[in-house]
């Protein structure tokens, strides 16, 4: 099976334009960029996937081994890039994917034109001098609550979609819940999210890179998106007038009139 | 691209617009909150506030809902519950935990809907909390019961597997002379123990056994005959030069053996006189094996015999074959005949023989040649066990002097 029907890969836009890669969080899919992604679709390649685990993804691709770490993850990423052989990639991941973004373009820089980090974290735990805003048993009550809220999941019922009079093309295509996956690979994927210390990668990073921070991120705060900033050489920090973790649903004008600000002048 | 950002009294006011007023009332049956889009609470209602022990001037306007959950809880409400939220205007029986004002916590379902103005923007949250502590109680042992069983389940299929790798030898031994290869491949998942089982031993110099049997049915009790039977036959053809006397004694302990089950096997004595390799072969109500010789068509070498462990007083038969350079005998179990295709129809003797006819290169060939064909015939979809054994004299073993 190829990578681009692994990661139900998504490709709109201009062919042959400088690619926009969108790879979204721990927690749902692809869908995260469905108001963000669109407006880049006049004048560059558009790519979006599904890790796999997440949404329509395959999950008997799934490798426990491989996925342990995010450096499985990246190579996934890789294997996208490589078999619709993209170049001069801007990778635009969000949460976890900031950093699985990060370790692609330090594996394979010639690929990439610039990363934008949208509320990244390289290390979740609090550490010796280094506030991550979390701790151990925070983490395993993480994976308590996704035990709880799988309960259900075996029996797979869709829950009912509300209807959504102004935007009509979420009901067609929402079909199942896009933030359920099986509750193995989620236990499994949190882990190597929240556990993971990526903090060494940063320095090592060569492509021009946009941090988008937000206020008030209960995931990622704010010293943290300084701290990414700070350790990765020439990168530029954007303060979102925006609340929470997910700026690409909950303020997506102000997320991507930073992206299309950073991809028409921050690129060098 | 700029946004317009309204001001903090306006999202407020707006989020405030309310249609159930009877939520908002102290006796409502669950606890009830408003919040603007980014969460702030604007609206709670008293029993929400007599379940936590918050108080209403400490929520309304200074906290956020996610600001009440704990920490694991808040990274859950990020990543799941608020883009469900923003992406389906709605989630539902979500299971969270509030912290009460005494630290305590609080176990609760919620619903959420997401209400938006004319123009499509996000005007207001609106959250019902369900009390969830005995449900989540016993929600709780349903997962400790389910990871035991399931732990349980991996332990079953380790022993299994366990088990199965010690009846089968994974490769059979090196005999001077001779070019053996083995193929076993279990039903289905390879979840369960599977009856088939083969052996290849050396009993003296140039005197050797190969044998393969299928005792019937699956799992533990079967796993047990299997073992039985496998060092009956080691022990017994110590004794017994004949296999027909081999054969014999394997179903005297079967019959004496606490068990229902009853097995049938093949037994190929191999042995070197003079530098010529003679085979004797018994058969107990298992398919008779094959002997391939160069430019010859493969014919069934053998007499039947009964099944083991069933009649009181079985007569097995011993037949005796020259195996020349190239020759070779093709043991196998009826997982591999009567292999089923798509409509059912058998796999039968005759595509059998076909594939040992067209594969006359070393032992190994031959071997995996009929595993692949019988398992394309089934669309990789084995229902029973598949074991085949073949030994095939080296091209210059039977000219030499031993």
């Amino acid at each position: 099976m190829s990578a681009v029907d692994r990661h139900a890969v998504h490709v709109s836009g201009v062919p042959g334009a400088r690619p926009l890669l969108f790879a979204h969080g721990f927690g749902c899919d692809q869908h995260m960029w469905r108001y963000v992604a669109p407006h880049f679709e006049d004048r560059f390649t558009v790519v979006t996937f599904d890790h796999v685990g997440a949404g329509a993804s395959d999950l008997s691709a799934y490798d426990p081994a491989r996925h342990a770490s995010l450096e499985g993850y990246a190579q996934d990423v890789l294997a996208i890039v490589r078999e619709l052989d993209l170049r001069d990639v801007v990778l635009v991941g969000h949460s976890v994917s900031a950093m699985i973004g990060v370790l692609a373009s330090i594996a394979e820089p010639d690929r990439f034109a610039g990363l934008v980090l949208v509320c990244p974290s390289p290390r979740y735990l609090d550490d010796d001098g280094y506030t991550g805003g979390f701790t151990r048993a925070d983490i395993c009550e993480l994976l308590e609550s996704l035990d709880s809220n799988y309960l259900g999941w075996s029996s797979a019922i869709a829950p009912a979609i509300m209807g959504n009079p102004d935007r009509p093309e979420l009901g067609a295509e929402l079909t199942a819940s896009f933030c359920r996956t099986d509750p193995d690979i989620a236990r499994r994927f949190a882990r190597a999210t929240f556990l993971s210390d990526d903090r060494a990668a940063l320095p090592r990073v060569t492509v021009p890179t946009l941090v988008l921070q937000c206020t008030h991120d209960v995931i990622a705060p704010l010293a943290v998106g300084e701290y990414v900033r700070d350790a990765v050489p020439g990168a530029r920090l954007v303060l979102l007038d925006a609340t929470g973790h997910c700026p690409n649903l909950s303020a997506p004008e102000a997320t991507t009139a930073a992206v299309a600000a950073f991809v028409d002048e921050g690129l060098g | 691209m700029s946004v317009r950002r309204r001001g903090h009294a306006e999202v407020v006011h707006a989020a405030l617009v309310d249609d159930a007023p009877e939520l908002r009332d102290d006796r409502a049956p669950c606890g009830y909150l408003a919040t603007t889009p980014d969460g702030v609470i604007v609206q709670v209602n008293g029993t929400f506030l007599a379940w936590t022990g918050h108080r209403r001037e400490d929520l309304v306007g200074r906290r956020r809902f996610v600001d009440l959950l704990p920490a694991g809880g808040r990274i859950y409400h990020e990543t799941h519950y608020s883009p469900t939220l923003r992406l389906q205007g709605a989630a539902r029986e979500v299971a969270l935990e509030i912290v009460c004002a005494d630290g305590r916590r609080l176990p609760v379902l919620v619903n959420s809907v997401l209400d938006r103005d004319d123009d499509g923007s996000p005007r207001a949250i609106r959250t019902a909390v369900f009390d969830a502590t005995e449900r989540r109680r016993y929600e709780q042992e349903l997962l400790a019961a389910k990871r035991r069983a399931e732990d349980s389940e991996e332990r079953a299929l380790r022993l299994a597997q366990t088990l199965q790798q010690t009846l089968i030898p994974p490769t059979p031994p090196h005999v001077p002379g001779l070019d053996v290869a083995a193929v076993y491949r279990p039903a289905g998942d390879g979840r369960h123990v599977g009856g088939d089982f083969y052996d290849v031993f050396q009993v003296a110099p140039d005197d050797w056994v190969a044998v393969l049997g299928d005792v019937q049915g699956k799992g533990a009790e079967a796993a047990v005959v299997t073992a039985l039977a496998r060092y009956t036959v080691r022990a017994a053809a110590v004794d017994h030069e004949a296999p027909r006397d081999v054969l014999a004694t394997l179903d005297d302990v079967l019959r004496r053996a606490d068990t229902d089950r009853f097995c049938t096997a093949v037994l190929a004595r191999l042995r070197r006189t003079h530098g010529t390799w003679r085979a004797t072969v018994a058969c107990g109500g298992h398919p008779l094996p094959l002997l391939r010789r160069p430019g010859r068509r493969t014919v069934g070498v053998g007499a039947h015999g009964p099944l083991l462990g069933i009649l009181p007083a079985p007569v097995f038969t011993d037949t005796d074959v020259t195996l020349g350079p190239g020759d070779a005998l093709v043991l196998f179990t009826d997982g591999v005949t009567e292999g089923r295709g798509r409509r059912g129809e058998l796999y039968g003797d005759d595509r059998l023989r076909a594939v040992v006819d067209d594969h006359r290169g070393p032992a190994a060939d031959v071997t995996e040649a009929i595993l692949a064909d019988v398992m394309t015939y089934q669309a990789d979809d084995a229902r029973d066990d598949i074991a085949v054994v073949t030994v095939a004299v080296d091209g210059t073993a039977g000219t030499g002097p031993s």
